[in-house]
């Protein structure tokens, strides 16, 4: 790999540097690299450190001077404990990790069974359906929201079920919306596993279930990982399905609250800021310690 | 389910329920069934039938045949209005954010994947430019409000454009700006995940080549040119499409950012959707734009199927 690297960056490199005057040509050579990619890293992050700093900021420095004039810069939290309390972000926070999680593992469960029976077992249909689930994969959420949730308010209705006051709705929009990006995803997996290893399994006499068990999941932890990550960060940081299907204001996730700080203080900033930080703690926290699995599963995601 | 009769996957799915039918697979495929029909196929047949209701409540309440389209499509200058130059509405914001947003991405992807393929911090680049993606589009349009802010103390960029004495600019209070400021966002939030794809790409260009190239005394510009751009050209179009889906579902960012706003000045289809059937209750109008969406992903998902079946998936 690291010769394909260097055949992109020209022939200098190909030898090592032997005089202080071929390294100084050298790093000439590259100086426009360097200032273009120095721009980037600028452009990419100042947005964001611009918003973290103002998060720290008491109010009153906000609005007299800009976050990047650092001299002024006085440190404080109140921003975070405000925002957490008394604009109901903590409660937030805990409503978004009650709905991601069973929003995750729900549609994990289902997707890897239904992809095991793509994969290794035998039914008629069989690439029939399959092929049905790629289609499915592409159809835009909206196509389904009114019927669904006309559907939740009849279920409410007429059972008192309460689905659309609690999380019920969420949970089972979420599982749904996801089941034909999980099940390509999993049963492409699932295929590429030994065959022999299933075919032994059998003949040893074990039962499907226990092959799915004890075999197939197993051997697809990375895959499983993988999508599970995709899947809990594109339920933590959706908007819209909370916007539809959350209907409680004691039950609104993080995306849902922040849209309220916006909406009655317009120029708060500090309180916005910190807020915006609280909601990104976790995929930030998701992306520094599982990065390899995150960007394996966002970018298997990008058919979705 | 007798182990020899060998029940295994691969070979054809059977057309019938019969001999080497492994009845166990109606256990694992009966939940997920059952939920993508009631969540999924009926849902789509319900809005493609009530794009051509009243659909008071969501409900089926009176026909009304292609009257939901048509004043889409006639009568609703914040959905399409050809009338004035250029033209505007949601659709037309939707089209303007497609050129532009999947071009420069596609490009800026590229570049950077390039640069940064020649120095040794290129983990690091290819890192910071991505971590957008893994923030929720709420918090992007927290963060480039913040950014946009005409309060030259607050925003950035009133802060940079005032030290050369202009603005400040109300970007996404200017009805002639606002698509821009939010399409550049989105660029800013994508150009990440097209680094990362076109790196791998790169990486998978024959070293051969391009110093054969060098050898015959081709220009780093021609190699760019006439080597690099043709080499990456598969997963250039396999990322188009992506981007395209990502443009014709687009609608945290506009929601947090402007709500469509000022007036009707940067709606998009989704939005339309959304504010048309949840706020304004007209299901039936709602339905007409859901149908509209899924229409334009028609060519995309076939697109899809067959790529997925060359590289023999199915």
């Amino acid at each position: 790999m690291a010769q394909q690297i260097d055949a992109l960056s020209g022939p200098a490199v190909e030898t090592p540097a032997r005089t202080l005057s071929e390294r100084i040509l050298r790093m000439l050579n590259k100086a426009p690299i360097h200032l273009g990619l120095a721009l980037v890293g600028l452009v990419w992050l100042a947005p964001s450190i611009g918003l973290l700093v103002t998060s720290f900021r008491p109010r009153s420095d906000i609005q007299s001077s800009g976050w990047w004039d650092l001299g002024r810069f006085r440190f404080t939290l109140e921003n975070y404990e405000s925002v957490l309390q008394a604009q109901g972000m903590l409660s937030a926070f805990i409503n978004t990790l009650w709905i991601s999680i069973p929003s995750t593992i729900l549609p994990l469960l289902l997707c890897c069974m239904a992809a095991y029976a793509f994969s290794w077992l035998r039914f008629p249909f069989r690439d029939t359906l399959f092929l049905l689930v790629i289609t499915l994969l592409m159809i835009p959420v909206q196509v389904a929201f009114i019927p669904v949730l006309t559907l939740f308010r009849i279920l409410d209705e007429t059972t008192g079920v309460g689905l659309l006051r609690g999380y019920g709705a969420i949970w089972l929009a979420h599982t749904a919306f996801a089941l034909p990006f999980g099940i390509f995803l999993l049963r492409n997996f699932f295929i590429t596993l030994p065959r022999d290893l299933i075919e032994a399994a059998r003949i040893d006499g074990a039962s499907d279930i226990n092959i799915f068990r004890t075999v197939v999941l197993p051997l697809s932890v990375p895959a499983i990982a993988a999508y599970g990550i995709f899947q809990f960060l594109w339920v933590w940081n959706d908007l819209l399905m909370a916007l539809v299907f959350v209907q409680d204001g004691r039950n609104w996730p993080l995306t849902r609250q922040i849209l309220g700080l916006l909406g009655t203080y317009g120029s708060e900033w500090h309180l916005l800021a910190a807020g915006a930080f609280i909601l990104m703690t976790v995929p930030l926290l998701v992306f520094f310690s599982l990065q390899r699995y995150f960007v394996q599963g966002l970018l298997a995601g990008s058919v979705k | 389910m007798t182990a020899a009769s060998g029940a295994i996957g691969s070979s054809r799915g059977r057309r019938s329920w019969g001999e080497g039918t492994n009845w166990s697979s109606l256990v694992f495929l009966l939940p997920a069934a059952i939920l993508v029909i009631v969540f999924l196929v009926y849902p789509t047949i319900y809005t493609v039938l009530l794009s051509f209701n009243r659909g008071r409540n969501g409900e089926f309440t009176e026909w009304v045949g292609l009257r939901n389209y048509e004043q889409l499509f006639l009568r609703d200058p914040a959905f399409i209005n050809l009338s004035t130059f250029p033209p505007s509405g949601a659709m037309w914001n939707n089209l303007l954010w497609l050129i532009l947003y999947v071009s420069i991405v596609l490009a800026l992807g590229l570049i950077i994947a390039v640069m940064a393929g020649r120095v040794r911090y290129e983990a690091l680049i290819k890192a910071v430019v991505f971590l957008p993606m893994a923030i929720a589009a709420t918090a992007l349009a927290v963060i480039w409000t913040f950014v946009y802010s005409p309060n030259p103390t607050q925003g950035l960029l009133n802060a940079i454009i005032g030290t050369v004495g202009a603005g400040p600019v109300a970007w996404l209070g200017n009805p002639d700006l606002v698509n821009y400021a939010i399409i550049a966002v989105g660029i800013w939030g994508s150009v990440g995940f097209a680094t990362v794809i076109l790196s791998a790409a790169l990486k998978g260009i024959p070293t051969e080549i391009i110093e054969a190239a060098r050898v015959d005394g081709a220009s780093e510009r021609q190699i760019f040119f006439r080597i690099i751009v043709p080499m990456v050209s598969l997963p250039m179009s396999v990322l188009a499409v992506t981007l395209v889906v990502n443009v014709v579902k687009l609608f945290d960012l506009i929601f947090v950012m402007t709500a469509g706003g000022p007036g009707t000045a940067s709606r998009v289809m989704a939005f339309t959707m959304y504010t048309e059937a949840f706020a304004g209750g007209l299901f039936g109008k709602g339905a007409a734009v859901a149908v509209i969406m899924l229409l334009i992903l028609i060519p995309v998902m076939a697109f899809n199927i067959r790529r997925f079946r060359s590289e023999a998936v199915v």
